[in-house]
């Protein structure tokens, strides 16, 4: 039986539901000393003097240092731009670190943060990309001259075909700041003795933070050891660089004794870099049946009070994804960095793409609304034909791989019952004490499984490729070490499934080990939807030159030809006389002796290292239909079914499969309907609580309703495209195209996210949008 | 997320937190279940130096039928509260209000005396003693005294407990077989309510709205024009009047007067 496509039990399961699980803050080191930092209070202000005498009289307090007093390079970021990791003469957003305290515990630490007193000179603030490009506006950095620190201009506006196409639509469209807000804050521990750098991190890329952070030290590679144990979730906001991570190592040299830090979840929420924060003008042309004739987008990307590389590029990812699932012969992209006083921010699951899907598939509905035609008939008249991959677009980035995106339009219309909901929403209209429906659909498309060459170096990783090593142990049983570094995804169990068919060893004697540059050979990390499509084909690859190789091993043994050897539910044996056989763990264990492999064969050949590469990025895709039910007196919409097909090509593990698409969804129903990190007009986080920001919870999810098409990806031999962030970019898309169309009949065509109840009963109450 | 420093004084009896009450004055916070005063802590909004813990005082948590009312004791969690039968029967929209509190985790701790003395005019408890027009019992060194539940609610996050008081029960009027309605307008399960009301009908109907001031209020208004038998659509369109709702990221004034007129219709229908 194949494992890959087997609904398994989790492997890492039992311990974390026994409480078994080792998180960062859960190692103790004798002698440790807790780091807190003192966070600036306004969003931009000069520092005009720091002190610290108060806290350096307080019990336990070991010592107060300012960016002055250790001398510190900046962060690794863009260059002239760089992010310091203690204010230099001047904060750029509340929440900032101004200061480090180090003391005996924790509470120490966090008393004597209050106590260090910063004397601010506030300056004007910007908080959102409007002020930012206002010409009186105040600057974050006088030197660039400007808050619009990089701009990519369009080479063509195709103004020409606007002008000339019968019908023209034009949005402009906020996709909402949001806090990816992991169960796990930040942690780090750091332990600078004289051997070097042992450093704990809860972190997506430990060999990424390993060669960065020993760069920055200027300490050699062989000496810096990072560890990610247990990572409760990061959802691509622990791949960035933030002060914590370097600072503790530092103040870990100083003092002669491990260093931790914990950020608490107030600090998380300021610190953590921030995703989506995005404007776009989006205008779109097309002919009186729909057929699209030309797109252009300009999106304004706020990167925060710093801008960070991958937050940079942000709206690169969302502009070479902007076609969607549709043939566009004229695509016209720009865009702009700009800075405000607010978190920077960052990749945030989907990093880029959820924009990208959101602002076509808005499109879409808008051309439907104006030609008055069913959405559905707009996309199935401009989806790309499934003979026509690999597909070019108008990004050199992208040339999608695979996709059938009529069937799994298709298939999405089996698994619901749209006449019926369209004719319950008639219904409903005209019932007062019923609530308003509204149906969206979304045929998304979303750019994944980095692994390409060139795809991930440009954010500052070594490589695109992912490691994997696999080292068959004398008794048979195999362990897998790889530089995907799950925080939540599961790989443990995933990759142990792939091995467990290519290898012929039982599931239950494969251990998927990572997370450890000291026994790790190399990595980059778990982000992008990559882990699968890259480090499980690598997983393949490996389990197959492994097999080759103890299929040599059983024929001598057996004294038989290798070509007529196979290898099933442990054992190998000789093709057509299956009682001619020897197990796995007797080839293990002569794999090791000399005197038992062949002549040609080293002892120890079990063993195998691939830093695998893909020629592509994978292109997962699908159709999403949401139903919303809003209340006509309190504008108070929530979502009543979700309707899903997903094809992500082979599929690993169904039940994580499900899992992805399920917490992915969540999270895209936040954005649409629920998540917002906002700022007051000085720059003052308002949402800096569970209690503002509002995250919802299994009472406000509906059920979902599954389904799957599977296109295989050519650019893995498993097939498989990755599904991490496929939710999340395909559900915030669907729920407001459903409240624009439980709303159409007051003319609205377009609702901002979050679709609060406030702002749907300020509709209701005849403010059309 | 970490509280400042501060001292920890259990109390074994009511006598002995009132003696630690005068002991320590302004300086001391009662603590119950935590549930209200804890995550201020954390977030260093109430830095008390000294906390009084009376969460282990036995004979304050109690559900007794007295004569005319029923007395719960301040010490009593929501959640024996919600599943009391004395009081699903007697008041039953105290039981059905206290099922609406934040999650099972906090009415597994959560008290309601720690509910009303937090004073939080966004906490579902205040509206349904005002509804109830419930008896509020007041301790100190020097004996009892009995607080009409409109006299209880003083200022924001201010009640008529002293700094050397102690609530010790609350006495809830018997309703009998009088209707009633509690409804809460929030966007997550477990929050507390954009705006709310706690309705009790009756010969003195009460009418206890959530987050519609800036303390626990009431609305006369609408009270009034219950009594005097007016139609459902024009008591509820009269719901928010006199009263000051706040203004705050998740609702505006204009828009929480509009979930009072409408709450409080779907309370009356």
């Amino acid at each position: 039986m194949s494992l890959v496509g087997a609904r398994v039990i989790r492997k890492e399961d039992p311990n974390l539901i026994t409480g078994r699980g080792q998180f960062v803050d859960d190692v103790q080191l004798a002698g440790t000393a807790h780091m807190a930092f003192v966070r600036s209070i306004e969003a931009h202000a000069t520092i005009k003097s720091i002190d610290s005498t108060a806290a350096l009289e307080c019990d336990g307090v070991i010592g107060v240092w300012t960016a002055q007093d250790l001398n510190l390079a900046a962060l690794p970021g863009v260059p002239g731009l760089q992010r310091p990791p203690l204010a230099m003469g001047k904060v750029r957003f509340v929440g900032e670190a101004v200061a480090v305290v180090v003391a005996e515990d924790r509470y120490v630490a966090a008393d004597a943060a209050e106590l260090v007193f910063v004397d601010y000179e506030p300056l004007p603030v910007v908080t959102n990309i409007n002020d930012a490009l206002q010409p009186e506006a105040s600057l974050l950095f006088e030197e660039v001259g400007s808050n619009t620190v990089f701009e990519m201009p369009t080479p063509d506006d195709f103004q020409s075909v606007f002008d000339d196409a019968p019908h023209t639509s034009s949005v402009h469209i906020v996709n909402n700041r949001c806090a990816p807000a992991p169960m796990e804050t930040h942690a780090c521990l750091a332990d600078h003795g004289p051997s070097g750098l042992t450093l704990w991190a809860s972190f997506q890329a430990p060999h990424h933070l390993r060669n960065t952070v020993s760069g920055w030290l200027g300490i050699a590679q062989d000496q810096c050891r990072v560890i990610t144990p247990d990572v409760g979730g990061g959802f691509g906001a622990k791949v960035n660089w933030t002060p914590d991570l370097f600072v503790a190592p530092i103040l870990s040299k100083l003092l002669g004794r491990p260093v931790k830090y914990t950020q608490t979840r107030s600090e998380c929420m300021t610190q953590m870099y921030h995703g989506r924060a995005q404007e776009q003008d989006v205008d779109i042309a097309y002919d009186a049946d729909g057929q699209i004739l030309a797109l252009r987008v300009l999106v304004y990307q706020d990167c925060g009070g710093y801008p960070d590389p991958t937050g940079m590029g942000l709206p690169a990812l969302t502009t070479t994804m902007a076609a969607g699932c549709y043939v566009i012969p004229n695509v016209s992209v720009a865009w702009k960095n700009i800075v405000t006083n607010t978190t920077p921010v960052a990749a945030y699951r989907g990093a880029g793409r959820p924009e990208a899907s959101y602002l076509i598939e808005r499109a879409i509905d808008l051309i439907a609304y104006d030609l008055e035609i069913d959405p559905l008939v707009v996309r199935r008249k401009n989806f790309i034909p499934p003979e026509s991959f690999p597909y070019a677009t108008h990004s050199e980035i992208a040339v999608y791989d695979s996709g059938n995106f009529a069937g799994a339009l298709d298939e999405l219309l089996n698994i619901m019952d749209n006449d019926a909901i369209r004719a319950e929403q008639q219904e409903n209209l005209a019932d007062p004490a019923k609530p308003l429906l509204g149906v969206g659909f979304a045929s998304w498309l979303e750019i994944a499984g980095f692994g390409p060459p060139g795809s991930l170096e440009g954010f500052g990783h070594l490589g695109s490729w992912e490691s994997v090593q696999i080292r068959i142990q004398p008794d048979g049983s195999a362990i897998v070490y790889t530089g995907a570094s799950p925080h939540g995804q599961g790989t443990v169990t995933t990759f142990a499934q792939i091995a467990a068919d290519y290898l012929g060893i039982d599931f239950d004697k494969i251990s998927v080990r990572h997370g450890d540059t000291a026994t790790i050979p190399q990595g980059i990390g778990t982000l992008g939807s990559r882990s699968v499509a890259v480090g499980g084909e690598g997983v393949k690859t490996a389990s197959v030159r492994i097999a080759d190789r103890a299929k040599r091993i059983a024929a001598h043994l057996l004294e038989a030809n290798p070509d007529d050897i196979e290898v099933a539910n442990g054992n190998f044996s000789v093709k057509g006389t299956p009682a001619q056989n020897v197990s796995w763990g007797e080839v293990a264990w002569a794999s090791f002796r000399p005197l038992e492999i062949p002549e040609d064969m080293e002892p120890g050949s079990l063993d195998n290292t691939v830093l695998q590469q893909v020629p592509n990025f994978s292109f997962p895709s699908g159709a999403y239909a949401c139903v919303v039910e809003i209340d006509k007196e309190t504008g108070d919409t929530r979502v009543r079914d979700m309707y899903l097909v997903d094809d992500c090509g082979t599929v690993i593990s169904p039940m994580l499969a499900e899992g992805q698409v399920h917490g992915g969804v969540a999270q895209g129903i936040a954005q649409a309907l629920y998540e917002e990190v906002r700022y007051d007009e000085n720059g003052q986080p308002t949402t800096a609580t569970f209690m503002d920001y509002l995250i919802p919870a299994a009472p406000e999810l509906p059920n979902f309703t599954s389904g799957r098409t599977n296109t295989p990806t050519p650019n893995n031999t498993l097939g498989a495209k990755g599904i991490g962030e496929s939710g999340s970019v395909g559900a915030p898309p669907a729920v407001i195209n459903a409240v624009v169309d439980g709303l159409h009949h007051l003319g609205v065509t377009h609702v901002d996210m979050p679709a609060n109840p406030q702002k749907i009963w300020r509709i209701l109450q005849g403010g059309v949008t | 997320m970490i509280p400042a420093k501060f001292d920890y004084k259990p109390a074994s009896s009511a006598e002995e937190a009132i003696l630690l009450l005068q002991e320590y004055g302004d300086e001391a916070k009662v603590i119950a279940g935590g549930h209200s005063l804890l995550p201020l802590m954390k977030l260093r909004l109430a830095n008390p130096e000294v906390i009084i813990d009376i969460g282990e005082i036995q004979d304050l948590s109690f559900i007794e039928e007295r004569d005319d009312h029923i007395a719960v004791g301040a010490l009593t969690r929501h959640r024996l509260v919600e599943h009391s039968d004395l009081l699903r029967e007697n008041v039953p929209l105290l039981a059905h209000a206290a099922s609406h509190v934040g999650d099972p985790q906090v009415r597994n701790r959560g008290t309601i005396g720690g509910s009303l003395c937090h004073g939080d005019p966004a906490s579902d408890l205040p509206a349904v003693v005002l509804a109830t027009r419930a008896t509020l019992i007041i301790r100190s060194q020097t004996g009892e005294r009995e607080v009409a539940a409109d006299d209880f609610f003083t200022d924001f996050w201010e009640t008529a407990v002293n700094p050397a008081e102690l609530l010790m029960e609350i006495r809830f009027p018997k309703v009998g077989d009088q209707p009633w309605a509690f409804q809460k307008f929030s966007r997550r399960a477990q929050d507390w309510a954009i705006v709310g009301c706690a309705v009790q009908h009756g010969s003195n109907p009460g009418i206890g709205m959530i987050n519609m001031g800036s303390i626990p209020v009431r609305s006369s208004v609408a009270e009034e024009a219950l009594r005097s038998g007016n139609a459902v659509i024009d008591v509820a369109s009269v719901a928010d009047e006199g009263l000051s709702p706040p203004s705050d990221i998740h609702a505006e004034v204009d828009y929480r007067r509009h979930l009072a007129r409408v709450l409080l219709g779907r309370a009356l229908s």
